[in-house]
């Protein structure tokens, strides 16, 4: 069954503190190389039947993401293996 | 008259809000988010808690609920709105007020008496202030930080769509202080902080809360 998954985060405007509490977690774990971290939702959704790439947008912008604070990505992945 | 106090699935406040309608001498009628049918009301409060688990975003399934879907309708005509904590942010997500609520930059959840400046006495829900008074209400809420862009932010301060303001501190984090805002039109209001907690000398900070219930059925008479 065709998986689509859509990654959802932050816009870069907005202000993350859960992303920075992982920053800061990662500093005292002795990860100092890493200069910034970005948290998000990650949703995985299988489709019946070919995708309908506008619905699946419409689905994305209007109820996964908000799009005032948030931005949304959208991947196919055509051949789920199971 | 009669006000609606829609009850979601994980809504906790709405008793209380029903109680401040009787306070203020309105009639509290309760509604149930699956319906769509808004009992002839002449206006609605939103009230707070954690609708649907707030699982999405705050507020973005109860947005989408068929009650909502009569109350856009509704507020778009001019029904009287107001948004209260979780219902702030269910207004926000329908689209119904600009901007969003996210989390607490602390990341605490935060529960406090708050100083709140009126900078809007003229609308539906504020008329029974000063403009420029000061009340205190309770605030308690984990994603409370109002934010938009600084372009959308700047819009809203220029319409003059800012209601009330954080003055003794900001409690979570939202841009430029603000605590609560309106549509357009002055007829739908949304606020982080609890006005119908602070309605009785006995539970409350003040009674400085009962003034937006008054607001509203002072209008509702004059209309």
């Amino acid at each position: 069954m065709p998986r689509v998954v859509v990654d959802v985060v932050l816009k870069p405007e907005i202000s993350d503190p859960q992303g920075q509490a992982v920053l800061g977690a990662l500093g005292r774990l002795g990860h100092g190389g890493v200069s910034s971290v970005r948290q998000g939702k990650h949703f995985v959704l299988e489709v019946e039947g070919t995708p309908d790439p506008a619905e699946l947008r419409q689905i994305a912008e209007t109820l996964l993401a908000n799009p005032v604070i948030e931005d949304v990505e959208l991947h196919l992945v055509p051949e789920a293996q199971d | 008259m009669r006000i609606g106090v829609i009850t979601f699935p994980g809504s906790l406040d709405d008793v209380d809000a029903a109680r401040a309608v009787r306070l203020a001498g309105g009639e509290a009628v309760a509604l149930w988010h699956a319906d769509d049918d808004l009992a002839g009301v002449d206006a609605v409060v939103l009230p707070g808690g954690f609708s649907y688990g707030d699982y999405l975003r705050a507020g973005a399934i109860a947005a989408r609920a068929p009650m909502m879907r009569t109350v856009v309708a509704q507020a778009r005509q001019g029904l009287p709105v107001l948004g209260i904590c979780n219902g702030f942010q269910v207004l926000c997500e329908a689209g119904l007020l600009p901007g969003a609520l996210t989390r607490n930059s602390h990341l605490h959840f935060r529960n406090r008496d708050q100083g709140l400046l009126v900078e809007r006495a003229d609308t539906a829900w504020t008329s029974s202030y000063e403009q420029g008074q000061t009340i205190v209400v309770p605030v308690k809420n984990g994603e409370g930080r109002y934010v938009g862009s600084d372009a959308d932010l700047d819009a809203l301060e220029g319409e003059g769509r800012v209601v009330v303001r954080y003055v003794g501190g900001n409690p979570n984090g939202s841009s430029r202080d603000i605590a609560g805002v309106t549509s357009a039109d002055g007829r739908v209001v949304g606020l982080m902080p609890h006005p119908e907690h602070a309605v009785e000398v006995l539970t409350g900070p003040s009674v400085d809360g009962l003034g937006f219930f008054t607001s509203v059925l002072t209008g509702l008479v004059a209309a």
